[in-house]
């Protein structure tokens, strides 16, 4: 199979002008989606996870800059598009779900309407036939009861009945790219798999490219092709799942699998990360920004980071991977 | 067997709901017989014991009644009936009201979910950590500021650290800052809701191998509740799984995630994230929605409508929660 990227984000900063100085949020973030293939952006809290989908989105807050990078998508550079332009690519062709859904919808107009309101502006629906394909999109998304709940509003519904409504409002016009930010945080864990299994079965269906945001490593292995390790607005690995599982080659990576619970693990072997984030408003950021915490580092790691190609679709931003 | 350090015997919690009658329409209807307002069943008929330093799990979805019974036992709520003795004493007869100068409110202490929300933003955290130990304990100046390096000395926080406010500090910080303020009174039961669900994972196994030694260095029992099962099995000995305001399943944690034995307890399990596909394969889904909670049918099993096994039974007759095994309960007709 000859893979054709969907989204290929290449070179990307982004900086955050403060009063407390220029914030380097994201430095040289490069990575690919392809079509029909779910990669999971993962990493501590201000890792720039959620910087990296807001950017390719075009929803940055006034307060960042991309200062490099292009976003291709589909032949087009979404980073230089017009507001205009954006526009009308997001809720067609880009999609995002966003992580709080009691807050993303709108509280005071049923969610029928809302998603309707996504037909009507990007699928070329008329106000006339839209509350029905309104309601097909709610049975798409395995709400009983559909034509009683298009009228309800987000605070009659739970946490799990939102999420499943945002999943219809993204995918109303079958975008070519989702990007779901933490799309199950807060949800309980029965909960957040059937949602999972529902956006994973829709992307599936119509070849959609995902790209998942996540800090929960095991949620990722389970429902993504790939995944990408961020850390500190900076990429440190990308490979396949289990690949990652079975050999990270990142110190970075392997420190977070160590400190992941799961099945087989006890308390006292779980390790924890010595040290925290650098401060990325330091003019004299080391190159590689995991260097003040790695047990591993070496004189060599103040060059520019390397990328090496440690295996299928396995890359490495590491002196001395492991 | 030594005696249980808290014994919950039949609690319940029932919230009456919808609007009472106004005082004009009271005035003018007192002839007419009085329907009874629809009442929410949160905790329905809890029984439960916790040993001296045993540490037990309580899981469940959201809505299914763990807050409002960490909120019964530890005081918060009254009861609508049932018991909750701490240590042979009946807890339930105090009101919740006056709790807080009772001196029994230091043997219960808790840990909130969202250290960040649960401080006092105009408190510093020295005295975040001496407000309940001014409150419940007499104590000299200058003991109290020994005791709040101690403390910090203990949940590992750098005791410069202590004349910071809460949005000086970190996750990890204001984790550590929850936990010595629950310990300064030196409770012997600690309600850990959900500690570290707001944590970063590098953050959660730090803080939860500390509460791994405070409970052995203190000999503390704790009640622990969380959703994230992978956590709750590497920190309990005992775990309670709740569903609809009835404890469903409860047994040894190691026991219960190996064989679970309810419907619920299995979806439960299932739905933790696997790496290895191999993993993946018999897991059971939930489809549909809860039932309600308002004035529940009394005869028909809670999970009735969401069971991949539901019979006609169920609907006929609630499952109560019977012996199964040396150790385990479960409340189900098949089980």
């Amino acid at each position: 199979m000859t893979a054709v990227p969907a989204l290929s984000v290449e070179d990307l900063s982004v900086e955050f002008r403060t009063r407390s100085g220029v914030v380097k949020v994201l430095e040289h973030v490069g990575f690919s989606v392809d079509k029909g293939e779910t990669v999971a952006l993962v990493g501590e809290s201000g890792s720039g996870k959620s910087v990296t989908a807001f950017a390719v989105m075009g929803i940055l807050d006034a307060a960042g800059k991309v200062t490099s990078g292009r976003a291709l998508f589909g032949g087009i550079d979404l980073l230089a598009l017009s507001e205009h332009d954006l526009a009308e690519q997001r809720g067609r062709e880009l999609s995002m779900i966003f992580q709080n859904p009691r807050t993303a919808l709108n509280p005071i107009r049923r969610v029928g309407r809302q998603i309707a309101d996504v037909l009507v502006r990007h699928g070329g629906a008329t106000r006339a036939d839209a509350p029905r394909a309104a309601i097909e999109m709610l049975k798409r998304v395995r709400i009983p009861d559909p034509e009683r709940r298009a009228e309800a509003y987000p605070f009659e519904l739970s946490g799990g009945m939102c999420q499943r409504i945002m999943i219809a409002i993204a995918l109303a016009c079958r975008p070519a790219l989702l990007i779901a930010d933490e799309p199950t945080t807060g949800l309980d864990v029965t909960t957040q798999a059937v949602i999972m299994d529902l956006i994973g079965e829709l992307a599936g269906d119509s070849g959609m490219a995902t790209i998942f945001i996540t800090h929960d490593l095991a949620l990722a292995a389970e429902y993504c092709d790939r995944i990408v390790v961020m850390h500190a607005g900076h990429i440190v690995e990308a490979a396949p799942g289990r690949e990652l599982f079975a050999h990270p080659r990142h110190p970075y990576s392997a420190k977070l699998l160590a400190a992941t619970p799961g099945e087989t693990v006890a308390l006292e072997d779980l390790a924890s990360i010595p040290g925290g984030l650098p401060d990325l408003r330091r003019p004299d950021l080391p190159a590689c920004r995991y260097s003040g915490r790695c047990e591993r580092r070496l004189d060599q790691c103040a060059q520019p980071l390397p990328q090496h190609t440690v295996g299928e679709r396995h890359v490495v931003a590491c002196w001395n991977p492991l | 067997m030594t005696e249980a350090l808290l014994d919950v015997a039949e609690l319940a919690k029932r919230f009456t709901i919808g609007a009472k009658d106004g005082l004009l329409k009271r005035a003018t209807s007192f002839r007419k017989p009085v329907a009874p307002l629809p009442q929410l069943h949160a905790v329905d008929e809890v029984s439960f014991t916790i040993g001296r330093g045993e540490t037990v799990g309580l899981v469940g979805e959201s809505g299914c009644g763990k807050s409002t019974l960490v909120r019964l036992i530890n005081r918060l709520l009254d009861p609508t009936s049932g018991s909750i003795r701490l240590g042979g004493v009946e807890l339930a007869d105090f009101k919740a009201r006056n709790f807080a100068a009772n001196p029994y409110r230091a043997r219960i202490q808790m840990v909130f979910q969202d250290a960040g929300d649960s401080l006092n933003p105009r408190y510093t955290a020295a005295d975040a950590i001496a407000d309940p130990v001014r409150r419940l304990k007499k104590m000299s100046g200058a003991e109290l500021a020994a005791r709040v390096g101690e403390l910090a000395d203990m949940t590992g926080l750098p005791r410069e650290l202590l004349s910071r406010f809460p949005h000086q500090l970190s996750g990890g910080q204001k984790a550590r800052v929850g936990i010595a303020r629950a310990i300064a009174v030196e409770p012997e039961l600690l309600i850990l809701d959900e500690p570290t669900a707001a944590l970063d994972v590098s953050v959660q196994v730090v803080i939860l191998q500390l509460l791994q030694q405070l409970k052995r260095e203190l000999g503390m029992s704790y009640l622990f509740v969380s959703h994230d099962l992978n956590v709750v099995r590497l920190l309990c000995d005992r775990v309670l799984v709740m569903y609809l305001g009835k404890v469903v399943e409860q047994g040894p944690a190691a026991e219960v995630f190996a064989d679970p034995k309810h419907p619920y307890t299995r979806a439960l399990i299932s739905a933790i994230p696997q790496a290895e596909p191999e993993q993946r394969a018999g897991r059971l889904r939930l489809s549909g929605e809860p039932r309600s909670p308002i004035d529940p049918d009394p005869t028909v099993c809670r999970f009735y409508g969401r069971c991949p096994k539901g019979t006609p039974r169920c609907a006929e007759e609630m499952p109560l929660l019977r012996p199964a095994g040396a150790a385990r309960q479960v409340a189900c007709h098949f089980a």
